[in-house]
């Protein structure tokens, strides 16, 4: 055999890892099946499924493409007030609504990837905070579209005009969510396989030498941007349908913060990451801070100062033995 | 008109003490410190419970401030920051991230979420009038304060040999150790002092933002990273710099726009990342 691998070889490895996994499998399964079992917590899973989609957005930005984002609200809040100014409007049938509402978020995304190509990875950090403090100011400074202060309280027709999702529908709400999440987290699978992924994947490893192999790092860099814009959209307009409000918190720092908090604390770059670590952060916050409600934000912040001295990879590589040395890469190369 | 322009550069000024140690940290060391606010949240608590506890008076708070804040940073960075200085940026953020959400619950758990009041001394309180301009003698206080520190600094970087230390062990860590810098030395007391003069910003800032409370760090943060991210990594100039454009900007369109509130210094802020990308004052662009 020659040093370099035989074509056929490369492609049955790819194919081998687009395969589905049984876990996966039962990963999807054991959700429909928790909602169903406990309907009367249908509002926290309902929580994490969206906080999960989020941080998959901040994924496909972080983890496979890069780029180091602390304002990745600011398309989620774009998501949650489209997708209430346009059911104030009367367009009161939600998939619709969520579909614009993303389409915008994507389309912002879009606008503004260009300005994260050039720079340190400080001016990416302030630009994109800086981005979403200013849609915040813009949505409280218009409280004709966006009720200031007071924000949006929506009303929606049900789902398919069959299964209402305001609050005495709270387990179709979480049903409704999972499906939307399940759709656009297959659509990642399949994007971070493709073609487009890998080419993402080599330009985060050595941006140099993919462009040397004719990689245009920058096109492919703001589509994935306006990508992942679309996916946060769809998370925030969720939230604001399934809770039937909208407020200025959207837009807030802290909110970019927790879902970055979840991304790292369930691991970068394999896409169930933010959902498993949105998962833990929803439910050792909701834990804290019914313990000690003052002083739970304490309890966040002492794993994450340890998990960083010990090291990410070292963590991430214990629960992976099995792939150690590609886990380590993976989740190290995040940061680059 | 002026009155508005004093306010600012007075507000400025407070902002650039409070950031200027985030400027070397960041500019020089090139550590991200997402909890620079907690130290000077700590000066200012420092300061509050001399001040209200002990009947400290105001004047000796404020080195009091400093020292507090300046062994707190010493000891930090000893312990913790020392093993992340080359780390990744976002290893750095989601560490110092950890440190604020640490910082403001023990902060409310020994003094409670109330905020705690520095109060200014007669002789620094009150208004008159120059020149048709309306001066705050508290704010004039800190136009001084600061603008000495500044320059201190400044001459401090530049003309001593500590400084010239300084800064080739921030281009070349390799290079200046094996020369024979102690360079562990020395950024552990660049370290001390910009936590130092964090602490005495935030004594100096306590009165005019109404007391220092557990939520200062993140409240202030993004202040501090704006200054930064405008003014560059040049150090003390470009700090200055972004602190009074900061400033001006903030108090000026309070005052005149209200309505839309701290929208002009974030699209200034954008603006400026647009065009320099590195901050207006940034090493290496020939200035």
């Amino acid at each position: 055999m020659s040093v370099a691998l035989p074509a056929g070889a490369v492609s049955a490895h790819l194919n081998r890892k687009a395969r589905w996994r049984p876990i996966e499998i039962v990963f999807w399964l054991a959700i429909v099946a928790l909602i169903f079992a406990v309907p009367s917590r249908a509002l926290l899973i309902n929580e994490i499924l969206l906080a999960g989609l989020f941080a998959l957005s901040l994924d496909l930005v972080l983890g496979y493409a890069g780029i180091v984002s602390l304002g990745q609200a600011a398309f989620f809040g774009v998501g949650a007030y489209g997708a209430g100014i346009l059911a104030n409007a009367g367009l009161t049938e939600p998939i619709l609504g969520l579909v614009i509402a993303s389409l915008i978020a994507g389309a912002l995304g879009l606008a503004t990837a260009p300005l994260l190509l050039r720079g340190s990875d400080l001016t990416r950090l302030m630009v994109t905070l800086g981005i979403s403090l200013l849609l915040g100011e813009v949505a409280n400074a218009n409280a004709w579209a966006t009720g200031g202060t007071d924000g949006l309280s929506i009303a929606l027709k049900p789902v398919l005009g069959l299964f209402p999702i305001d609050f005495n529908g709270q387990r179709n709400a979480a049903l409704y969510s999972l499906i939307v999440l399940f759709i656009l987290f297959m659509v990642a699978r399949r994007l971070v396989q493709s073609p487009f992924g890998l080419s993402i994947h080599a330009i985060r490893e050595n941006r140099l030498r993919s462009g040397a192999l004719g990689v245009s790092a920058s096109a492919r860099l703001v589509a994935i941007y306006g990508i992942a814009a679309a996916y946060a959209g769809a998370a925030g307009a969720l939230v604001a349908q399934t809770t039937g409000l909208v407020s200025l918190d959207v837009f807030d720092f802290h909110r970019s913060a927790d879902v970055l908090l979840m991304l790292i604390i369930g691991g970068v770059g394999y896409l169930y990451g933010g959902l498993i670590g949105a998962a833990f952060f929803i439910a050792l916050r909701d834990g804290v801070s019914s313990a000690t409600p003052e002083y739970w934000e304490f309890w966040i912040g002492l794993p994450l100062v340890v998990l960083v001295l010990v090291g990410r990879d070292r963590i991430g590589a214990f629960f992976a033995k099995a792939i150690a040395t590609r886990g380590a890469s993976l989740i190290g190369g995040g940061a680059a | 008109m002026l009155t508005i322009l004093f306010d600012g550069v007075a507000y400025g000024m407070l902002l650039f003490v409070l950031a200027c140690g985030l400027s070397v940290t960041l500019g020089l060391m090139n550590f991200v410190n997402l909890a620079h606010g907690a130290f000077a949240m700590a000066g200012g608590y420092a300061a509050a419970v001399l001040m209200n506890r002990y009947g400290v008076p105001f004047l000796a708070t404020l080195p009091a401030a400093f020292a507090f804040s300046a062994v707190l940073g010493v000891i930090l960075e000893r312990t913790l920051y020392r093993r992340l200085y080359g780390a990744s940026r976002l290893d750095q953020v989601l560490f110092t991230i950890g440190l604020v959400f640490m910082a403001m619950p023990i902060a409310n758990y020994f003094l409670g979420d109330q905020p705690r009041p520095v109060r200014v001394p007669a002789f620094l309180s009150g208004r008159f009038e120059f020149a048709g301009i309306g001066i705050g003698v508290y704010r004039l206080f800190i136009i001084a304060v600061c603008g000495a520190i500044a320059g201190a600094l400044q001459s401090f970087l530049i003309g001593t040999r500590f400084g010239a230390q300084l800064r080739p062990a921030v281009d070349d860590r390799r290079v200046a150790s094996g020369l024979g810098i102690d360079v562990d030395r020395l950024f552990a007391i660049t370290f001390a002092v910009g936590c130092g003069l964090a602490g005495l910003g935030g004594a100096l800032a306590a009165d005019i933002v109404g007391g220092i409370d557990p939520s200062f760090p993140v409240k202030f943060m993004v202040s501090f990273l704006i200054v930064v991210a405008i003014g560059g990594s040049n150090g003390i100039l470009g700090a200055l710099l972004g602190a009074l454009l900061l400033g001006v900007l903030d108090v000026a369109g309070k005052y005149y726009v209200p309505s839309i509130g701290a929208f002009i210094i974030y699209a200034v802020m954008v603006a400026t990342l647009i065009i320099r990308p590195h901050g207006l004052l940034s090493r290496g662009s020939g200035r």
